[in-house]
């Protein structure tokens, strides 16, 4: 597979040039962030108030990992089912938002925003924590420490491997890779 | 009558704990095994790529000592106390969740349960309490099963209360209906536990203890193991694939476990496991 090498933060242009079914390397920063995390950011952003990160090209990461043991960057570290934060992405993306790394099915409500404001959905490997946790390099807890694995982390990512699922032209390679395979019995 | 034993629960605290690091570090053999098979038969290059990532993640898992998903689970423990067991130093119960609070503690395994869930949701910071079943069977042992239930998979699972007159066609129904809404949500490919049977609440048990069988292994009913093969076809026909990507690997396995029900009632379950089936038994 020719694996496309990008870098965050994510520019509209770059979304543009990324396709359901590539599969990529991402470098730099992602922002980790689960259920109670979403909740709070986005109560954050209805009330008009600062975020603990800039949301303009940012890429988040539906994570909360296992706890690190004393030598490593981080514990395992594997996705986890992004449907359960479709009801706060769409207005997270209208604030800047220009990737999500996750694992699973989307609202329609949710493609229609990555249209919309040219946002772009990663699949990483679920299930596959110890492996993806080789590929960051560094971890920062910046926000809400008390929510331990939900807390928000600033990680800086190497490679990180994943696919491009939903991209901003309409592409859905969970559709599209589906009905390749689908058979009569 | 047998000779009554004693057994310090402090044993079963021990046992415990080590069931929890190891089931989460360690992936059982046949799962091992069976994603390596699949990895050869896949028809999807994609999914041929993510199949071989989840053997290496394994690989790293057990090298390394972490664990093999970051979703630790919900403790989920299978007790079978042997009738001339006489348990000392403590209650039962109390030793297990003990016993879990060390694993997660002292194995750097996430903490996943929240307590009060409808409002605060807070979490309990040591994943108790354990999901524990007991039952007493005969002899003087102690055996103890522990799964690593993930949250994701747990949550494609479905209940059917379905009616006499629907029979097997209506259960092949339910089965690839429940597969085919959770697509990539469950991280397939899946192993499928299905219980009939019972009552609401023993279908659902049953379909979790199906869940224990090894891959590979064939149901000794006959009858029963040609369902499961029907099944297993009929699921990987949907074209899902590996992490729901497309391919044709969808399931590992499936697997049935039933008992008499009411004659009006014809219920069924179906228990969806992630390839991280992360479970293992100690005798005590």
């Amino acid at each position: 597979m020719t694996v496309k090498k990008i870098t965050t933060p994510l520019t509209d242009s770059a979304v543009r040039d990324l396709r359901a079914g590539d599969a990529v390397a991402i470098s730099g920063v992602v922002y980790q962030a689960r259920d109670a995390a979403h909740k709070r950011l986005v109560a954050l952003v209805e009330a008009g108030e600062e975020l603990p990160f800039e949301l303009e090209g940012a890429v988040v990461y539906y994570m909360g990992p296992s706890p690190a043991k004393p030598s490593n960057v981080i514990g395992s570290a594997g996705p986890t089912t992004s449907g359960r934060m479709d009801a706060y992405a769409p207005l997270l993306m209208r604030h800047g938002l220009k990737g999500m790394i996750g694992k699973g099915l989307r609202t329609q409500e949710v493609k229609d925003a990555m249209h919309q404001y040219t946002a772009v959905y990663f699949a990483a490997t679920g299930g596959a924590g110890a492996l993806l946790a080789k590929c960051i390099v560094g971890n920062e807890v910046i926000a809400y420490p008390e929510l331990g694995a939900e807390a928000v982390a600033r990680l800086e990512v190497k490679d990180f491997p994943a696919i491009v699922v939903n991209d901003c032209h309409g592409g859905d390679l969970y559709e599209e890779g589906r009905a390749k395979y689908a058979k009569t019995v | 009558m047998g000779q009554v034993r004693d057994l310090d629960v402090r044993a079963v605290t021990e046992a415990v704990k080590t069931l929890c690091i190891t089931a989460n570090y360690d992936l059982p053999r046949d799962v091992y095994d069976a994603l390596v098979r699949a990895r050869e038969a896949e028809e999807s290059p994609v999914g041929r790529e993510v199949l071989g990532q989840l053997v290496e993640n394994a690989d790293i898992a057990a090298s390394d000592r972490v664990p093999i998903c970051q979703d630790t689970g919900f403790a989920v423990i299978f007790a079978e106390v042997g009738q001339d067991v006489h348990l000392v130093g403590g209650h039962f119960d109390d030793a297990i969740d003990e016993g879990v609070r060390q694993g997660y503690g002292d194995g750097y395994l996430r903490k996943s349960v929240a307590e009060e869930p409808a409002h605060a949701r807070r979490n309990t910071r040591d994943n108790t309490p354990a999901i524990l079943h007991t039952g007493i069977v005969p002899g003087d042992k102690v055996r103890l099963t522990l799964m690593a239930k993930g949250g994701g998979a747990e949550n494609m699972s479905s209940l059917n209360m379905l009616k006499p007159s629907q029979g097997w066609s209506g259960m092949v129904d339910a089965v690839v209906d429940t597969v085919s809404r959770a697509g990539s949500n469950p991280c397939p490919p899946v192993i499928i536990g299905v219980g009939i049977g019972g009552t609401i609440d023993m279908v659902t048990l049953l379909a979790k203890k199906a869940l224990l069988r090894d891959i590979g292994s064939t149901h000794p009913d006959a009858r029963l193991a040609g369902m499961e093969a029907e099944l297993l076809e009929k699921v990987n026909a949907l074209g899902i694939g590996p992490q729901g990507l497309g391919g044709s690997t969808t399931a590992l396995a499936v697997f049935i476990e039933e008992m008499p029900c009411h004659i009006a009632s014809m219920p069924m379950a179906v228990n969806v496991q992630c390839h991280a089936q992360r479970h293992k038994t100690v005798e005590l």
